[in-house]
């Protein structure tokens, strides 16, 4: 052999066993993906949520957190009445796998439930065997500002549903297979902007808000096409100098951090094309450091969708200093006043007063307030204007301590809503009484996505107090309360749902049960403790025509505030609630 | 809006002359850039990774918002004062770890013989470093109460006791706020070892 080809050969052998080494060290191809599984039937036909079932769902749907665009709360179902409901008992159960506060209803349509829980998680459900379908999860940074992680809920439209992420990221999933279709960055978690509400889906587009009240943000509404997720608007609810309500700011730059947060879901007037969002605090909490009556903190503000122009206010405190928000939107209901219909707005506020306004095509109008709780702060009311004349004795300053300050900084009714019946023509209010605090204002100086509070602040009961939660029940017609179930040992978080069978469901107490009253009487009908605190709204839904009632379990955030506080000030009566997040699902047997 | 104030790396002038290890560092970093200017990328990459890696021991620590950057001393934490809030900063190369708010550390300074045994062995001259991240939704706790001797966070109220490995005393807390052992090494307060505990609170 020429040495030339041994040379041939030995380069032939090295490449031969560098292939041969290759081959071992090469990882093996991959195994082909393995076939999806098949979607199931029931997502298979998922029924497409249109604008029309939006407007006017049928009996047994629940499609949007509240059911209908004027927040009722109301199921007309009418199998579980107050004649059976004691025989309701549960059907299945899901553990979600997160813990904090729970506070979404479950949506149902076409058989398939979603619930939204902390986490930025989004959970398909097979309603009737309580097995899961998918879950999506959009992880959060570990550093986010989210001083409230929990999630109000998902809006439901066509074949998507739609998740406001606490990070500020809105997310459209496709309702068949939990996969994203598109996100859309709100921005601004860096400067304390983030989101725990539902979207409100109108006209073509999906509707979110800022929390972030305590962050010095500066709160909005802002508007995505439904189908791209594409900004449509953005409407501040702190007006820019020179804008409508900017003379309420008469100092400097206090409104770029005013604060008039919106961390929960407006109601809406289809008729008039006109949703109702509530606002929040000011930032800084205290109003010395912020002179005027700063609109359109504490406010209902009256939002045209298709522009998002502001077309209305009502500010139900000026000058916020109490940590008031009212967030909570008003509900549409007509009612009757002086032998006349009123097209109606009703808010049972954090301040302690019960509202009732007119409403129209933008203007809001002050009909009549009082207090549903002891209220220390407002001296009465303007007659026309409904201006709340203030006790400067009960308004916290810088460096000022007020005391004796009813209700306290979490409000008569902190975020749960109401129900409103058109059967008994009650609204049914989670009330907590007794329960009051003083407050002393500190200067802050802001720094963008860090705490802007500027206060200190202690709860205390009122002299005699012999309970704190309660369940209230109002006519709108009278205006009167027609009765009151006082919760014990117990404050009340607890979202309502009211149901043409002539019950009242809520949770919201220490003892995790989910409680069932009379609509008429207010008397308890059943009761049944689940795994852990009830904050989220109940809903009502039929499949094959049997009717359900379903609830979220999940203690945490301010019910575990106000709990600790309470257990802090009566000495070990209010202890620790257990907490981890379930779905609950009822029915007569 | 987006505007996060924080305080801007080192800037080391002829008075404030690094340490002779640290110039050698620099040098053979520069040469080592030179020679493979990939390296520059990864230099970036390490500093970037340094802004948001938790305090270690040997990190010094300095005033959120000193522009200058100024090293804290023991003569920079009052008794009874106000919380002062800060950064660590890495020894080698000046880096602020402002890149994650859960790096905020709280200092006061307090009497020591109301010390657990556990936080004075923490302590450095009755000075107590604790995470400002609060353990429920992750406020800054940034409010000493000086009449009960607590610390305070002001968005759901939870009480702790500095003295006493800032354990909670009152509030929706669930758990401590964790401590960063501290020591005092050429007049300048140092790290001494890690959070005890994870910063931050439970997302879900």
């Amino acid at each position: 052999m020429r040495a030339s080809n041994v040379v041939l050969v030995m380069a032939g052998l090295t490449a031969l066993s560098l292939s041969v080494v290759d081959a071992r060290q090469r990882p093996a191809p991959p195994p082909p993906p393995a076939p999806p599984l098949p979607m199931p039937a029931i997502l298979k036909s998922y029924p497409p949520v249109t604008d029309e079932r939006l407007k006017r769902p049928t009996d047994g749907d629940w499609l949007m957190i509240r059911r209908t665009y004027d927040g009722w709360g109301y199921s007309p179902l009418e199998q579980i009445t107050a004649a059976n409901v004691a025989r309701l008992q549960p059907v299945w159960s899901f553990s979600t796998g997160a813990t904090n506060g729970h506070e979404a209803p479950p949506l149902v349509n076409g058989g398939v439930m979603f619930v939204s829980t902390p986490g930025n998680q989004v959970i398909a459900i097979d309603a009737k065997r309580g097995t899961l379908l998918w879950r999506y999860r959009l992880p959060i940074p570990e550093d986010a500002v989210v001083m409230h992680p929990t999630s109000r809920g998902v809006a439901l439209h066509g074949d998507k549903v739609y998740l406001a992420a606490n990070q500020g990221v809105l997310v459209a999933l496709d309702a068949r297979t939990g996969k994203e279709v598109w996100t859309a960055d709100v921005g601004g978690n860096d400067a304390g902007y983030y989101m725990t509400l539902a979207p409100l889906i109108a006209e073509g587009v999906v509707m979110i808000g800022a929390s972030g009240g305590e962050f010095g943000i500066r709160g909005f509404v802002a508007a995505f096409d439904l189908a791209t997720g594409k900004q449509a608007w953005k409407t501040y609810t702190v007006p820019a100098p020179g804008e409508p309500g900017s003379e309420t700011w008469p100092k400097g730059d206090q409104w770029k951090t005013g604060g008039a947060p919106v961390w929960v879901t407006g109601n809406y007037d289809a008729e008039t094309g006109i949703a109702y969002w509530g606002t929040g605090n000011g930032g800084p909490w205290m109003g010395d450091q912020r002179p005027g009556d700063n609109l359109y903190t504490a406010s209902t503000v009256a939002l045209e969708v298709k522009t998002g122009r502001i077309r209305g206010h009502f500010q139900y405190h000026p000058n916020d200093s109490w940590d008031w928000d009212e967030v909570s939107p008003p509900i549409l209901v007509d009612f009757q006043r002086n032998g006349r219909t009123v097209k109606g707005l009703v808010n049972v506020a954090r301040n302690g007063y019960l509202w009732f306004l007119e409403r129209g095509a933008g203007p809001i109008k002050f009909v009549q307030g009082m207090p549903y709780v002891k209220h220390t702060v407002f001296r009465g009311l303007d007659p026309v204007t409904g201006r709340p004349d203030v006790d400067p004795e009960r308004k916290p300053a810088t460096g000022k301590k007020a005391d004796d300050i009813c209700p306290s900084h979490w409000g008569g009714k902190n975020w749960p809503p109401i129900a409103f019946s058109p059967k008994t023509r009650m609204i049914y209010i989670p009330a907590n009484e007794n329960l009051c605090d003083w407050l002393t204002g500190a200067e802050v100086e802001y720094e963008a996505g860090e705490r802007f509070i500027g206060a200190t602040s202690g709860m205390k009961l009122a002299a005699g107090a012999d309970h704190v939660g309660e369940v209230q029940a109002w006519n709108v017609d009278t205006g009167k309360r027609v009765w009151t179930h006082p919760y014990p040992t117990s404050a009340t978080w607890g979202s309502m749902l009211v149901t043409g069978g002539g019950v009242v469901f809520s949770g919201g107490t220490n003892d995790r049960k989910l409680h069932a009253f009379d609509a008429a009487t207010g008397k308890v009908l059943w009761e049944f403790p689940t795994n852990s605190g009830i904050l989220a709204p109940p809903s009502s839904f039929t499949i094959d025509g049997k009717q359900y009632i379903a609830i979220q379990s999940g203690w945490g955030i301010d019910s575990r505030g106000m709990q600790s506080r309470l257990n802090t000030i009566t000495n070990g009566a209010y202890p620790e609630v257990p907490e981890g997040g379930a779905v609950w699902v009822f029915a007569l047997p | 809006m987006d505007c996060r104030r924080l305080p801007a790396a080192p800037d080391h002038t002829a008075t404030d002359l690094p340490p002779r290890r640290t110039l050698l560092q620099a040098a053979a970093a520069t040469a080592l850039a030179w020679l493979a200017p990939v390296s520059v990328g990864t230099a970036s990459a390490s500093a970037q990774a340094s802004r948001t890696a938790r305090p270690v021991a040997g990190d010094h620590l300095v005033r959120n918002g000193d522009d200058r950057a100024a090293p804290l001393t023991p003569a920079d934490i009052v008794a009874g004062g106000a919380p002062v809030i800060a950064w660590p900063v890495t020894p080698a190369d000046g880096v602020v770890r402002n890149g994650s708010r859960l790096n905020r550390i709280l200092l006061v300074r307090l009497a020591p013989d109301g010390f657990s045994a556990k936080t004075a062995a923490a302590a450095a001259d009755g000075i107590v470093a604790y995470s400002a991240i609060c353990t429920h939704t992750g406020c800054e706790v940034g409010t000493f109460l000086a009449a009960e001797q607590q610390l305070y966070c002001e968005c759901h109220q939870s009480r702790f006791d500095p003295r006493d490995q800032a354990r909670v005393v009152d509030g929706p807390a669930p758990r401590n706020l964790p401590a960063l052992p501290l020591r005092i090494e050429d007049g300048r307060l140092l790290v001494a070892g890690p959070f005890t505990t994870r910063p931050g609170f439970e997302q879900g």
